[in-house]
């Protein structure tokens, strides 16, 4: 049974093998680069500054595996961290309330994505780009134009920087929901489907799956880890930003197709994904330590995500 | 000789043969032209009439054989080749680009310019246009974009743009099957019209009544061979069917039990839908091979699409043993124990780029959970490996991606992930289309098997020995309807065609 499962593994893992190959390179190029890298305050504040978008590619992964895209995810994070804002310091509920509410919200604007997509035939494309624009504006219009503080609940900003055995709450929640949605992806219905609109759509539906509602439940997934990243982002800032939120959603497809997702559908694993994610922030953070300035960041990131998905398409060849 | 032009011959093909892999489409075909002449060209799906006159029109080439045009011989190496030596085709699908213009069709990719070459000119093409439009009678804005003319007026179109390359040869392929009889008879005005201006005209087509309204010789293929040539006075329908079927018997192999007595499992009753699907009527017993005959564009698979709710059907009644049932999305047909495989097994039966596993569960993924959401591993790994087992699939282990499966075995996982899912009445289109010979028979061997379980099984097939050798009963559809009902005793390879060509 070993045997198997380990051969059962191999097709898929390259590209993640690969992936993890490129981190290691990476963190050994810059220790070697910067005494300043390889030290626990630094590789914290990697884990720490990977958690929120991490989470978004975590749950835009099930998107991507089915053939869709969700351009909101950054939007709708805010809209996270602004409905908790709404609810925690405008309302005065507690905080569980507010917890409950961000994840609600994205969960709320995935199960519209989906709807729009599923039922209304709108392209993902299309339909994410108009929900981004929607939530940009309503982040505003909500907080008022102006950052909500959450000024009466200082425990609020422990969800993200309450020490757990040295690391801070909000890497473990990255960490909790990645494994929850690697459990999703591999072992549910849930996962198994996503998988089977992603290869096949059309022969999915005519194996009697519904595949409209699946897709919106999908959606709703994508939206809810959403929610989660808001909670995470506004409680390292101790306050919902409602400008933040777009350009993150391309960096949360970015680690998850340099992760080895496929944007055609079909393919991708949860960590894939994490492991994207990491790259993409200790790219960042060791050519900052480097002195490379942010603009120069950019480009090289920009050069990894093309490099990555040139190198897959050939071992795509290959096979 | 009933034609004055007959002595002289545009186009002679002889000795032309050409393989494609694993099949042998033409051994040695000739066929002949002369000016002025309507020449139709029949046989059974499948005979090599469309590759034949592919191989004329520069869009396959030939392996063997000389074309000679006007007594001499050429050699065409594609489409662009074939036109300048005047030979045009209209495919059945017609290959305009909808949102542009008739005139931008006609003249793409000879665009006339202007302005240092840069601007391309559009009056002038229109004018030309024009012109061309006039030489067939046809009152057509040159301007108007495609996607606006009916399917008729966008074969005129083609016809024009043919016209525009000056050519002797004009090949229509089937060019009758959407038209309505009005726009049939217009499109035989043309005809005539080219004619008495010295074109030859190739007329394809499955339909017995136009070929003796307009053709002056039918040539017959079948299986690949050239048959015969004949006059169209000296030859009667019965007489080119039987050429077209040939005079081969089939065995029947499988018992000839009595299905009629047994309970009806499936009775649709004056199921429409769209133009393809007109108040069609059947009943299916328990057990029975129920064979669905007829040409391409019969029908037949919309009628499979529309009672699996694939499509939605515009009116009719589906009744499963004895009930009325609504069936509006396939998972409503899958819950009534209705399984279709579909002709075209890669768009839409499997998803090729994952494991043997997850496609043989794929129907019935609910039945092998552990708690609400988790699925049970093993038990879909065990199920797929005993199907692999039971149906023989030949398949290195149940985690192979589906795409590196041969045809044969593929069709096998389609039927395991039916099986699995425990379904009473399976539809099977084509269910042989693209798989080996050798696999053949073992796929019949399977569906023999899945009756005799009590199984009811709905197979359309275009190769009649197929149906002959499997079916208890035959449907015969035409252009959406049910033509004739046959017993298996009472089935022939010309009856079946009869029933497939006769319009109504």
């Amino acid at each position: 049974m070993a045997q198997t499962s380990t051969k059962r593994l191999n097709p898929k893992a390259t590209q993640t093998l690969l992936a993890f190959g490129s981190l290691i390179l990476l963190i050994v190029i810059f220790t070697i680069a910067s005494p300043n890298f390889f030290r626990p305050d630094n590789l914290v504040g990697i884990l720490l500054a990977t958690a929120v978008n991490g989470i978004l590619a975590v749950g835009v992964t099930f998107i991507i595996i089915t053939g869709g895209i969700d351009l909101s995810i950054g939007t709708v994070m805010t809209f996270g961290s602004v409905m908790a804002g709404v609810f925690i310091t405008m309302w005065g509920l507690p905080i569980p309330f507010g917890i409950a509410a961000g994840i609600l919200a994205g969960a709320l604007c995935g199960l519209i994505n989906g709807f729009n997509i599923a039922k209304l035939k709108i392209p993902p494309f299309i339909a994410t780009l108009g929900m981004m624009m929607v939530t940009k504006g309503l982040n505003l219009i909500l907080s008022g134009v102006k950052p909500v503080y959450f000024v009466d609940t200082p425990d609020f900003a422990k969800i993200a920087t309450m020490p757990v055995f040295g690391i801070p709450m909000g890497v473990v929640i990255f960490f909790g929901a990645a494994l929850v949605a690697a459990f999703i992806l591999t072992k549910t219905i849930l996962g198994r489907y996503a998988f089977a609109i992603g290869s096949n759509e059309e022969a999915a539906r005519l194996s009697g799956i519904n595949t409209d509602a699946w897709k919106m439940g999908i959606y709703a997934l994508g939206g809810a880890f959403a929610g989660i990243a808001g909670l995470v982002m506004a409680s390292r800032l101790q306050s919902a930003q409602p400008a933040l939120g777009a350009g993150y959603e391309l960096d949360a497809i970015a680690a998850a197709v340099i992760g080895g997702t496929s944007l055609s559908g079909g393919e991708g694993s949860i960590l894939g994904t994490v492991i994207g994610a990491f790259i993409i922030t200790v790219l960042t953070n060791g050519l900052r330590i480097m002195s490379v300035p942010q603009e120069w960041q950019m480009v090289v990131t920009g050069l990894i995500v093309i490099g990555a998905v040139y190198l897959d398409i050939m071992r795509r060849k290959v096979r | 000789m009933h034609h004055a032009s007959m002595n002289e011959v545009l186009i002679r093909m002889d000795g032309i043969d050409k393989s494609f892999p694993g099949v042998h489409a033409l051994d040695k075909c000739r066929f002949e032209l002369a000016p002025g002449e309507v020449h139709g060209l029949v046989g059974e799906n499948g005979a090599g009439k469309s590759t034949l006159m592919k191989i004329l029109s520069g869009v396959y080439q030939k392996d063997a054989g000389t074309i000679e045009l006007k007594g001499q011989l050429v050699e065409i190496h594609n489409t662009k080749g074939a036109q300048s030596l005047g030979i045009s085709i209209i495919h059945q699908e017609l290959n305009l680009m909808k949102h542009l213009s008739a005139a931008q069709n006609i003249y793409i990719g000879r665009e006339h310019k202007k302005g240092l070459s840069v601007l391309v000119d559009d009056a002038t093409i229109n004018e030309k246009t024009r012109k061309l439009f006039q030489m067939i009678n046809l009152d057509l804005d040159p301007q108007v974009k495609v996607s606006e003319l009916t399917v008729a007026k966008q074969q005129m179109v083609e016809i024009a743009k043919a016209l525009s390359f000056n050519m002797d040869v004009l090949i229509m392929d089937e060019p009758t099957s959407a038209l309505s009889d009005t726009e049939i008879d217009d499109l035989f005005k043309v005809i005539a019209d080219l004619k008495a201006k010295g074109k030859g005209i190739v007329y394809i087509s499955h339909r017995m009544d136009e070929l003796k309204r307009i053709c002056d010789r039918v040539t017959v293929m079948r299986d690949g061979c050239y048959i015969a040539t004949n006059p169209m006075k000296d030859i009667t329908i019965e007489q080119i069917i039987s050429q077209m079927v040939g005079r081969e018997m089939f065995e029947s192999s499988h018992p000839q039990i009595d299905t009629s007595s047994t309970e009806v499992v499936l009775e649709v009753k004056g199921l429409n839908r769209g133009r393809r699907v007109r108040d069609v009527s059947f009943k299916l017993h328990r057990g029975e091979i129920l064979g669905f005959a007829g040409l391409m564009g019969a029908g037949r698979t919309e009628t499979a699409r529309a009672i699996f709710g694939a499509d939605l059907m515009d009116s009719g009644e589906i009744h499963i043993k004895g009930k009325k049932v609504e069936i509006h999305h396939p998972k409503d047909a899958v819950a009534h124990g209705i399984g279709y495989l579909s002709e075209d097994r890669k768009q839409f039966g499997l998803a090729l780029g994952l494991s043997v596993e997850t496609n043989t569960v794929m129907a019935s993924l609910t039945r092998f959970l552990k708690s609400l959401v988790i699925v049970d591993d093993q038990k879909t790994r065990r199920v797929a490996e005993d199907y692999v087992k039971r149906l023989n699939t030949k398949t290195p282990s149940v985690d192979q991606i589906i795409r590196n499966l041969s045809g044969g075995n593929q069709q096998k996982v389609v039927i395991g992930k039916w099986l699995v899912r425990d379904c009473d009445i399976l539809i099977f289109d084509e269910p042989t289309r693209g798989i080996d010979v050798g696999a053949k028979s073992e796929i019949y061997r399977l569906l023999n098997e899945l009756a005799d379980q009590g199984k009811s099984i709905i197979m359309i097939s275009s190769e009649l020995p197929e149906i002959l050798r499997m079916s208890h009963r035959v449907v015969v559809m035409c252009e959406g309807k049910v033509t004739g009902t046959l017993k298996a005793s009472e089935c022939t390879q010309e009856k079946i065609m009869h029933f497939a060509t006769m319009r109504n």
